[in-house]
């Protein structure tokens, strides 16, 4: 207990309150901000119609938005780096358009088309990489031609019909399993025991080398929350018609992509390039590798979402992957605290965003809002969560000049 | 007046040229810098002190000149080799990436995998290279940077410098080039990098400044080489030389009352 000491400087409620003042104008206290944005949201939704944080209509809200979560992971590697990918909407219709017309056209097992998806959506990536490292073409105007193109090619698989409805298989199975409650408490209990594990280990390792450790209080108290926030989770979903599976496979997926990006090499390096590609460069990275990587990776969880949107909705037609999907998948992950300019930012942003990002959404259709004002107001919150960005990245760059 | 025989320095170069088309940048310059020895490169603007020390870095390749690397005839053609002789090179700009810590700067490009089960999920091994950083740290007196878990972007100029410095030394280097190391330093900030500086010395190093603050020059070189209009002008030990001297020789202008001050070598 003698090294805990050392890490927290003696601080009183005053300096705790300071240094999270600090933390929000400089824009390290993401997650608490969001937290605090959905708290309000929801609040104001709540109070408009009392069915919004009813458990059928969160449950509701949860299925409505892992695709775009799935994508906004994508959406998250891409920022990581500075740059954009605009084309990973047009690519997700594609991917499903394509897996729909294998299963149904073809008569391909299903699972093989969700396969074939993925490797379309791998494909696409690629050749983005590619053309971004090779001729030095600007991200945005790769992928916006892109976007068009793979529409296009959308309509073309689609064909006359325009329309494949998937019926019941694998594929629809995606979000429309829901485990038991007994299950759901399992994956709960499960989730809260490996994430205390796995702190204390990290904590019991730093100790043994003589390094500075956090406080255990501290430790206990984000277990707690974690855990209550899994415990509520639960609670919700059993309450209607379980735990999904299709919430488990986008926390698996963020999950993993937490790890890739704070605790391997390749991570290391995708920060590395957005932060600072010459300084990356200069100390021997393979920097067109790692973009020609993240783009893969970021049409791949793309061309993912597509699957889960497809499931969804138990067809795939001609808007599939279209309207306001791609600004939501950018969206949700800038409003949750990733960088627009690279080099900020985690993967939890994909889901906080789609919280965010969905719970308006879903709020306003709940109170039969006119499209016009749904527009407006989602723009708005977009330029809102981008100007707060921008000005704490001046804040932060203000700080330097000492 | 320098006429050691090379052997004796860690690095020496003899008539180096370079020319930009018809602008000769350096035209048959030696150079040559001992271990244990700050060597100041100094000049006026386009006297050819960049591409002298691009040329050693392996950044920019000379039309001609010898170099020798502890004795050895070397041919030094890329970055890469100067990386493998042991020349390492801290740029003015630095290279950090400001979005991540410390440790992550130090081992960037050469992060340390964990061992047993976690290296077949590629798990980088903080608690190794936050250990070793420390020991780095401490190793070359900086005192000043006490949290390594902190961004580099929000570190002093001093600070940022100290982590650059640092960093370069993580491949065991004989030969340090520091391209303007106080430049736009405060005063406390540069007395912080002087002494790092002194440090190197104490190791060991032979240490290459290039710096326009001849104050910081005489605060820490052994000896100062003069580049003028691309040829080597004059060379001083620091002691029993005026600042008025090593001026006159940059500018080459007689400075009026001093005739036999600057002692032309080229």
């Amino acid at each position: 207990m003698s090294a805990e000491q050392d890490s927290a400087p003696s601080t009183g409620i005053v300096g705790m309150i300071r240094e999270l003042g600090r933390k929000l104008a400089q824009g390290e206290a993401g997650p608490l901000l969001v937290l605090l944005m959905v708290a309000a949201i929801w609040t104001f939704f709540q109070f408009q119609n009392d069915r919004f944080l009813s458990p059928g209509n969160l449950t509701n809200l949860m299925l409505q938005q892992s695709a775009v979560a799935t994508i906004s992971i994508g959406v998250v590697l891409i920022l990581l780096l500075g740059e954009i990918d605009l084309s990973v909407g047009a690519v997700s219709g594609l991917a499903a358009s394509v897996m729909a017309v294998l299963v149904v056209n073809r008569g391909v097992s299903p699972v093989l088309a969700v396969i074939a998806a993925l490797a379309l959506g791998a494909l696409i990536g690629l050749f983005n990489g590619f053309m971004i490292t090779r001729f030095r073409i600007p991200s945005f105007v790769v992928t916006l031609a892109g976007s068009l193109t793979w529409v296009g090619v959308q309509l073309l698989v689609l064909g006359e019909t325009g329309t494949i409805n998937l019926g019941d298989n694998f594929i629809t199975q995606l979000t429309s399993t829901f485990f038991p409650p007994m299950i759901g408490w399992a994956v709960a209990v499960l989730a809260i025991v490996l994430t205390a594990a796995f702190a204390f280990l990290a904590r019991t390792g730093r100790q043994r080398s003589g390094l500075p450790v956090e406080p255990m209080r501290s430790l206990f108290v984000r277990t707690g929350i974690i855990g209550a926030a899994f415990i509520a989770l639960v609670l919700v979903v059993n309450q209607d018609r379980g735990l999904p599976l299709v919430v488990c496979i986008v926390f698996a997926l963020v999950l993993a992509f937490a790890y890739i990006t704070e605790h391997t090499r390749f991570g290391r390096h995708v920060f590395a390039v957005g932060g600072n590609a010459e300084a990356a460069r200069r100390a021997g990275i393979k920097i067109d590798h790692v973009r020609i990587m993240v783009f893969t990776l970021g049409s791949t969880l793309a061309a993912a979402g597509g699957v889960l949107a497809a499931s969804r909705l138990m067809a795939v037609n001609q808007s599939s992957g279209s309207s306001d999907l791609l600004l939501m998948a950018i969206a949700g992950p800038v409003i949750a605290g990733t960088s627009l300019f690279g080099g900020r930012g985690t993967a939890w942003s994909a889901i906080l965003g789609a919280v965010v990002i969905g719970s308006i959404a879903n709020g306003m259709n709940l109170l039969a809002f006119a499209s016009s004002v749904k527009f407006i107001v989602t723009g708005a919150v977009l330029i809102a969560a981008v100007t707060i960005e921008s000005v704490t990245r001046m804040r932060r760059r203000g700080t330097q000049d000492t | 007046m320098s006429a050691t025989g090379s052997e004796s320095y860690l690095l020496s170069l003899k008539g180096v040229s370079k020319a930009f088309g018809a602008n000769q940048a350096l035209s048959g310059v030696d150079f040559e810098v001992g271990a244990g020895e700050v060597v100041a490169l100094v000049g006026d603007n386009g006297a050819g002190k960049s591409t002298l020390v691009k040329a050693i870095a392996g950044v920019q390749l000379c039309d001609e000149g010898e170099f020798h690397f502890k004795g050895k005839p070397v041919r030094i053609s890329s970055p890469q080799d100067a990386t493998a002789l042991g020349i390492a090179t801290v740029y003015q700009d630095l290279a950090l990436c400001d979005n991540l810590d410390v440790v992550a700067n130090l081992y960037l490009g050469r992060e340390v995998f964990s061992n047993g089960a976690a290296r077949g999920a590629f798990l980088i091994d903080e608690t190794t290279m936050e250990q070793s950083s420390l020991k780095l740290l401490q190793a070359l007196a900086v005192t000043t940077i006490h949290d390594v878990r902190v961004h580099v972007g929000s570190l002093s100029g001093g600070q940022r410098q100290a982590v650059a410095i640092a960093r370069s030394l993580l491949g065991e280097p004989s030969v340090v080039l520091l391209d303007e190391p106080t430049a736009a330093l405060g005063v406390s900030q540069t007395e912080q990098v002087l002494s790092l500086i002194g440090t190197l010395r104490d190791r060991g190093l032979g240490v290459v400044v290039i710096s326009h603050n001849l104050e910081n020059v005489f605060a820490v070189a052994d000896r100062i080489i003069v580049l003028r209009l691309g040829k080597r002008s004059a060379t001083f030990d620091v002691r029993g030389v005026s600042r008025e001297d090593v001026v006159a020789a940059i500018t080459g202008a007689e400075f009026g009352v001093r005739p036999a001050a600057a002692k032309e070598d080229a």
